[in-house]
């Protein structure tokens, strides 16, 4: 029998694979689909210390491979999640990972303020957010304008902390190794990648805020390099992401030296997709007579 | 997966699609309809046309690469119907109920009406068309009066205040015109209003399809899609 479990930063994950933030809201309306404790883990949509209703006007669009979309961080606020969700995630047997957001440097702090009186095993700091015009992403392009965010976050969050980086970073391999100088359990990658579409009927942007972030299997092949790099780059456990729709899939980000990995737009494909992909993991791993993952990750 | 019983076209880009799938469809529900694997992305979300408790079908209007593939199905092929979603329109009214539909947004039009009209209720039906019209003879039958528009703005044709209950589905402005034509007549009845935003997960956990209502925003897939057009019209 394959043995999945994957530790990630001293988390315990029964097996690699978590859903990403943003595709699986807080995990209630896919549990309807199926057991989600099958899963590894979970990544709650991102969530800002005060409830904010997210951009007007279309908000997903379908490109070839792929989708972007601008849903714009819209969610309850960091108190109705604790309030309404946050015991139920905890009640399950699943990695409990909290994606965090915010629009200035004060909503990140008094955000981590409030999980700090909360459990959960670890919080996915989102400082890549395409969407969200004052700061969100311009927080992750620049490596010494993050360097502020994550070692502020670092001194005052008492969780497990993993910083989610921009595949739009102008250096991503400085960018990761910054987040392990300054205290990061470690990083995931990639978000979306800052995209357009152009409607000609109308000659105007598809989007209210012109651009927005692409996903899926569009993005795969960039994402899978960033990775590598960044695996190659820090010694931090990585979680891999961007576009993984099948198992193999899943195992190119794990020899590229992902820890774990996130399904996120392939959940739109079919909602047990992350399903089929850990039975296909494990599949190839008895298939291949590897007992543990370790023997194939980063081996490339 | 359901097997695909008939694919019919109905005019050069309407087509009504019959699958067998159990089910407990309410009028006003939809479903998300796929016939690929991979791409595109996301399933097509589709409203019911009619529904036993062994069939499902769907009148549904090629307008992309998804609908597209629809069309090409034939009786025997398989399809995946995910669903049924949605709140559908409200089960428990009863009297005089106007049904006001646009373009493909008279589908959910059908069982709806028949419903209302099994309990009792006078159904009539104002349908309007941009091209040929559709489906006639199968409105009319279970319509007490049938409206049908081609060309113009079928809004013209209804008067609000002589119903207790209007329900409609079709493009947002045709919608929105009849909101404002119940304020304007101040008509005691409530208008229901079918949204169909674009959606991704279908199931309320992606936020992609929200809709800004008086009660603050509202997830249409899942919250939706119908709504008092006064929650979502009525908030400028």
């Amino acid at each position: 029998m394959a043995d999945m479990r994957t530790d990630f930063a001293g988390v315990s994950f029964k097996n690699p694979v978590a859903l990403a933030s943003g595709t699986c809201g807080f995990g209630r309306e896919l549990n309807e689909y199926f057991d989600i404790q099958k899963l590894g883990g979970i990544c709650s949509k991102g969530l800002i210390e005060h409830p904010h209703g997210g951009n007007d006007g279309i908000r997903i669009w379908e490109t070839p491979s792929g989708i972007m979309n601008s849903v714009g961080l819209e969610n309850p606020g960091v108190d109705a999640f604790i309030e309404n969700d946050l015991d139920w995630v905890n009640s399950l047997d699943i990695v409990n990972i909290v994606n965090l957001g915010g629009h200035s440097i004060e909503d990140y702090i008094s955000g981590v303020e409030k999980l700090n009186k909360v459990k959960l095993d670890l919080l996915e700091l989102n400082i890549s957010c395409p969407n969200v015009k004052e700061g969100g992403m311009n927080f992750g392009v620049k490596t010494e304008a993050a360097r502020e965010v994550v070692r502020t976050i670092r001194r005052c969050c008492r969780h497990k902390l993993v910083v989610k980086l921009s595949p739009n970073a102008e250096d991503i391999t400085s960018l990761a190794q910054m987040c392990q100088e300054e205290g990061a359990d470690g990083i995931s990658l990639t978000n979306t990648f800052l995209a357009m579409a152009i409607d000609i009927k109308k000659k105007a942007p598809v989007f209210n805020n012109v651009y927005a972030g692409l996903s899926g299997p569009a993005i795969k092949p960039i994402s899978l390099r960033m990775v590598h790099q960044v695996c190659h780059a820090v010694d931090i456990p990585v979680m891999g992401m961007g576009g993984i729709t099948t198992w193999q899939d899943a195992v190119e980000f794990i020899m590229a030296g992902a820890a774990c990995v996130q399904v996120g737009t392939a959940t739109f494909m079919d909602p047990r997709r992350a399903l089929d992909i850990i039975a296909g993991i494990e599949q190839y791993m008895e298939d291949n007579k590897i007992a543990c993952l370790d023997e194939i990750r980063g081996i490339v | 997966m359901a097997t695909v019983l008939e694919n019919r076209q109905l005019s050069e880009d309407f087509f009504l699609l019959k699958a067998r799938a159990e089910n407990n469809v309410r009028p006003g529900q939809f479903y998300m309809l796929r016939a690929w694997d991979t791409y595109p992305v996301l399933s097509r979300p589709i409203s019911v046309f009619d529904a036993d408790g062994e069939t499902v079908t769907f009148l549904y209007k090629v307008v992309g690469q998804g609908t597209e593939l629809f069309s090409r199905l034939e009786a025997g092929q398989q399809i995946t119907l995910d669903g049924p979603h949605g709140n559908g329109f409200p089960e428990d009214i009863k009297g005089k109920i106007a049904l006001v539909g646009g373009g493909v947004g008279i589908a959910p039009l059908y069982m709806t009406a028949r419903a209302y009209k099994e309990k009792g209720s006078r159904v009539d039906l104002y349908l309007g068309f941009s091209g040929e019209p559709l489906l006639e003879k199968e409105y009319g039958a279970v319509a007490d009066r049938l409206e049908v528009n081609v060309g113009g703005f079928i809004t013209d044709y209804i008067d609000p205040a002589e119903y207790d209950y209007i329900v409609t589905c079709g493009p947002e402005i045709m919608m929105r015109v009849l909101y404002k034509k119940c304020v304007d007549t101040g008509t005691a009845a409530p208008l229901y209003v079918s949204m169909e935003n674009r959606m991704a997960c279908g199931i309320g956990a992606c936020l992609v399809c929200t809709c800004r209502t008086a009660g603050g925003n509202r997830k249409v897939c899942k919250d939706g899609p119908v709504f008092l057009g006064e929650e979502v019209f009525g908030v400028g």
